[in-house]
């Protein structure tokens, strides 16, 4: 039994959906209570689909426990091919039915359905959301994808991206964009706008390129034993993974290497003098494996941060991680609790995170800027304008997504410079998010406590052996918020090593004298 | 003193044939009544014992992860759960433990059935009994199933509810009790206008915490506030409590009819009770009024969602001026909505239960200028044309009582006045 608040991922059947609801012409069977139909929201809210998900649930209520949940089954199955005339369909099990063994794939077999029926088997107790749709897209490629000649010009499929991504939308449409100036077409996409029979002619490609490793991976392996396409490693997020992954493509076509950089705009907006305050700002980053790897990179390399610590939600990324964190020598948090996620970043106090939706809210208590790098979604990762992550736009769009929360390189030489104006005092936060500015509290106390009384443990934690005199507690809040965190640990750092058990205002200037860079 | 409005209909829907449907349901199961119960009740705890759905179930309904660390959570069954009953009962101890010791602002912890704990016959009374003898008197448990195989949205509530009543120490007292967990400044003016009266003592149920609970017993008379209070009102008859009959409080004809139920008991004379609703009355009749011209003349759809729906199917036929073509309830507890079915003008189909995709069918053919659903089916269905109210803001915001009555037919308004407003030009 474990204690869960927040869930970075749903149940392995969300997963499923998350296949068939990007999908067309495909429709899920889902042997499920009434109450899993709230799933539905996810897709029709969040990402505001105009359809509902094709997904029939059978709704079991206690009464049919006893009786025949079995002919229950049976019977959603033949309305809704009735109804939907789908050219495949998905059945299996939510985590309730698969309580009760009715075991919707033998019972779909018996029904003769003249399309195929694909079962899955999804451990509801074991595995999750990203597992589920894995496994989902691979098990419907598995049954419908076949080999077949080679498409005469070089083309490849797009394998990975789902309902509910991460910028998945536009990132196909860049992905596509770096192919075709390379002379290489798009055979399939999938799961996200394919159809069962887009799946069957799959094997025409004469590679793959894997997207989302998360949601991809096992169809790609399995294409590349069985149909003999390769498939891509790189993940192209990032102006340097782009520039390995149009070198990996061109590899893999047999050929030229080519990308038009006319539009890009973030190395120049990097260097430029206005981001030197980025320069060594500490990151942390959440998320999941694909996208926390990709972004550590760019963190580092694109944008002159520096990287305090990474980590991911999902256990099968965690060998990729591990290896991108001891390139970092930083260590790597794997772990699917947010608690720990927030202990860890309030350990770290990093300058900014780079993390998921959760972690937005973890940086909001914090008082530390967060952007989104990863799934789970909220409807404001769901934008409007076009906002990929991947390619060249991508590079551009992560670049303004990244700096927007820090507060403005100008406009932190002003927080310094008037740090006891009342205007400029931190809790005003970056004039540019539109926040009035608020007066600073008469006595320039008591900092705002968060719920939960976490700010209280830590100071429990660091009490017993260091501990701030008032005066020098006071200069730290002279501090511009976004630099105090790194200042109380340093501090702190400075004077646990030269064994100092109070902290002074001297100490706390002898301490930045020290790390002065 | 329902002067002011329409004569009740000859004939309402009370004897109407009930379509009955049991096809797929589209409603959210009763877990989802914990989003609003944990901030109601302020030193309670939700503690589900179910599966990874039931906590992303919470989780989408609470929308985004507002609260740091709300008062509810989930216990994620495991495989090794799963294996042996009596290590998960073992299991369930070190959790609530442990939770407990995190949070001594804790007095009263629910345990709360989901289907997987159903299923496998996970004993939750009796884990609630057990616990309760080793946290007393600090912390009280009591246990309920918010499940989707037994209830539906509003009817976790009504379990939560139900569960407490057996609880509460006997007394004679003469009192009324307020039942339904309302949002604190709609619960306020129900009893400023009812103690305007003269009526008192008077207890709500759930009370804000243990602190402020009560006795029961033959001297409570008891008036719900909510239709979905089913249990809770059998629950209440069994203590010898009594209820008093009314149509449910939205608009100014159902606040106007529930508190003159309610006045009626205590004695309170017509001349008294003018005085005292006569300018919430006049206020209400007002903002309805500038909603309605919206409204009037339209017809409405409403699918079954928070049990909601034939009071205010009634309230939009009567005082909006709207038509109703399907009124949709998941189950329909005759004991509780006669007052609302006798109000609601014979014509609309009475739905209970769901076979969606039918009820979908219907609704497109009959083509309503307003249709009242769930979020599953809202946008899919904007996208079709017709316009929508999502059902689940009508229990997550203050509607009940004379001052919400304008905001209450705002909701419906506002989606068509939206409509009218857009240039729809390549929206879909
Ligand atoms: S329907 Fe059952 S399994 Fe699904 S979320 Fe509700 S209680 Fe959990």
């Amino acid at each position: 039994m474990k204690l869960t608040v927040w869930t970075y991922e749903g149940p392995p059947h969300v997963g499923a959906m998350r296949v068939a609801t990007a999908m067309k012409g495909l429709h899920y069977v889902l042997h499920a209570p009434q109450g899993d139909t709230y799933a539905d929201l996810l897709f029709t809210m969040i990402e505001r689909r105009n359809h509902r998900p094709p997904v029939t649930y059978t709704t079991f209520q206690a009464r049919d426990l006893g009786a025949d949940t079995g002919n229950l089954f049976k019977s959603a199955c033949l309305e809704a091919y009735a109804r939907h005339q789908p050219e495949a369909m998905i059945v299996g099990a939510s985590c309730t039915a698969e309580l009760i063994q009715d075991d919707p794939g033998g019972m779909s077999e018996t029904l003769g359905l003249p399309v195929p029926v694909i079962p899955l088997e999804l451990p509801s107790y074991q595995r999750k959301e990203n597992f589920g749709a894995d496994e989902t897209f691979y098990r419907i490629t598995r049954a419908l994808a076949k080999p077949m000649a080679r498409s005469d010009r070089v083309t490849a499929n797009l394998l990975g991206p789902t309902g509910l991504g991460f910028r998945h939308r536009d990132d196909i449409t860049e992905v596509t964009g770096l192919l075709m100036e390379m002379g290489i077409e798009v055979n399939v996409t999938a799961p996200y706008g394919a159809s069962p029979s887009d799946i069957a002619r799959m094997g025409h490609a004469h590679f793959n390129v894997l997207m989302y490793p998360e949601t991809g991976e096992a169809a790609a392996r399995w294409m590349e034993k069985e149909l003999g396409q390769p498939y891509t490693k790189t993940v192209p997020i990032g102006v340097g993974a782009t520039r390995a992954f149009v070198a990996e493509v061109a590899e893999l076509a047999g050929v030229a290497p080519r990308l038009d950089d006319s539009r890009l705009r973030s190395p120049w907006y990097s260097a430029s003098v206005d981001s030197t305050y980025l320069t060594g700002k500490r990151v942390f980053l959440f998320g999941d494996g694909t996208h926390v790897a990709a972004c550590a990179r760019l963190a580092r390399d694109e944008m002159g941060f520096e990287v305090v610590g990474l980590g991911c939600y999902n256990r099968e990324q965690a060998r990729l991680l591990r290896g991108v964190a001891r390139d970092f020598g930083v260590e790597a948090l794997i772990t699917d609790d947010y608690l720990e996620v927030e202990r860890c970043i309030e350990e770290l106090a990093p300058e900014l995170i780079l993390g998921t939706q959760m972690e937005r809210h973890i940086g909001k208590r914090l008082g530390i800027p967060c952007a989104v790098i990863s799934a789970p979604v909220h409807v404001q990762d769901f934008p409007a304008r076009y906002s990929p992550q991947m390619g060249i736009e991508g590079a551009n769009v992560i670049f303004d997504t990244w700096v927007h929360p820090l507060v403005m390189g100008l406009e932190e030489h002003l927080l310094t410079m008037f740090r006891e104006d009342f205007e400029f005092h931190d809790e005003a936060g970056a004039s540019h998010h539109g926040g009035k500015a608020k007066p600073r509290p008469e006595t320039g106390g008591q900092p705002p406590v968060p719920p939960g009384g976490i700010e209280e443990e830590k100071k429990q934690a660091t009490a017993i052996e260091i501990v701030w005199l008032p005066a020098a507690e006071k200069e730290l809040r002279k501090i511009p918020f976004f630099v105090r965190g790194k200042a109380r640990r340093n501090t702190e750092l400075f004077a646990g090593e030269r064994g100092v058990s109070e902290i002074s205002v001297d100490t706390l200037y002898e301490a930045k004298a020290h790390y002065a860079r | 003193m329902t002067d002011r409005f329409a004569p009740p209909p000859a004939r309402g829907c009370s004897a109407t044939p009930v379509l009955k449907e049991r096809g797929q349901h589209e409603v959210f199961c009763g877990l989802t009544g914990i989003i609003w119960l944990h901030r109601k009740m302020q030193d309670a705890f939700f503690l589900v014992v179910g599966s990874r759905t039931c906590a992303h179930l919470l989780q989408s309904a609470a929308g985004v992860m507002i609260f740091a660390e709300p008062r509810f959570a989930t216990a994620i069954l495991e495989e090794t759960d799963l294996a042996g009953l009596a290590d998960a009962q073992q299991e369930l101890d070190r959790v609530v433990r442990e939770l407990l010791e995190r949070r001594p602002d804790i007095k009263q912890l629910f345990l709360v059935g989901s289907c997987p704990s159903e299923v496998i016959k996970l004993d939750l009374a009796n884990a609630a009994e057990r616990m309760s003898a080793e946290f007393a008197p600090h912390v009280r448990v009591l246990n309920y199933s918010g499940s989707g195989i037994e209830t539906t949205f509003t009817q976790g509530e009504d379990a939560c509810l139900a569960a407490m009543v057996p609880v509460l120490p006997r007394s004679e007292a003469r009192e009324l009790l307020l039942v339904g967990a309302l949002p604190d400044v709609v619960e306020e003016q129900a009893v400023g206008l009812l103690e305007a009266m003269g009526i008192g003592p008077i207890r709500v149920l759930p009370a804000p915490n243990r602190e402020a609970e009560y006795g029961l017993g033959p001297g409570t008379v008891y008036a719900l506030t909510q239709p979905f209070l089913t249990d809770t009102h059998e629950a209440l008859s069994r203590r010898g409590a009594r209820h008093i009959s009314a149509p449910f409080p939205f608009g100014e004809e159902g606040t106007t009819a529930w508190l003159w139920a309610i006045a009626q008991e205590f004695g309170v004379s017509p001349k008294t009770f003018h005085a005292v609703t006569e300018k919430p009355r006049a206020r209400a009749r007002k903002a309805v009024a500038q909603a309605a011209e919206t409204l009037n003349g339209k017809s409405v759809f409403l699918f079954p969602d928070s049990q909601l729906e034939i009071p205010l199917a009634r309230f939009l036929t009567r005082e909006c001026g709207m038509t109703a073509i399907e009124v949709g309830a998941p189950f329909i507890h005759r004991a509780v909505m006669q007052a609302d079915l006798d109000l609601l003008c014979e014509g609309p189909t009475i739905a209970e239960g769901q076979d969606v995709d039918k009820q979908l069918d219907r609704c497109r053919a009959a083509s309503p200028d307003l249709t009242v659903c769930g979020l599953g089916l809202a946008n899919p269905l904007e996208a079709e044309g017709l316009t929508t109210k999502w059902a689940i803001e009508l229990v997550f915001t203050p509607v009940h009582f004379y001052e919400q009555a304008g905001d209450l037919a705002g909701l419906f308004s506002r989606p068509i006045r939206r409509r009218a407003l857009l240039d729809h030009e390549g929206a879909v």
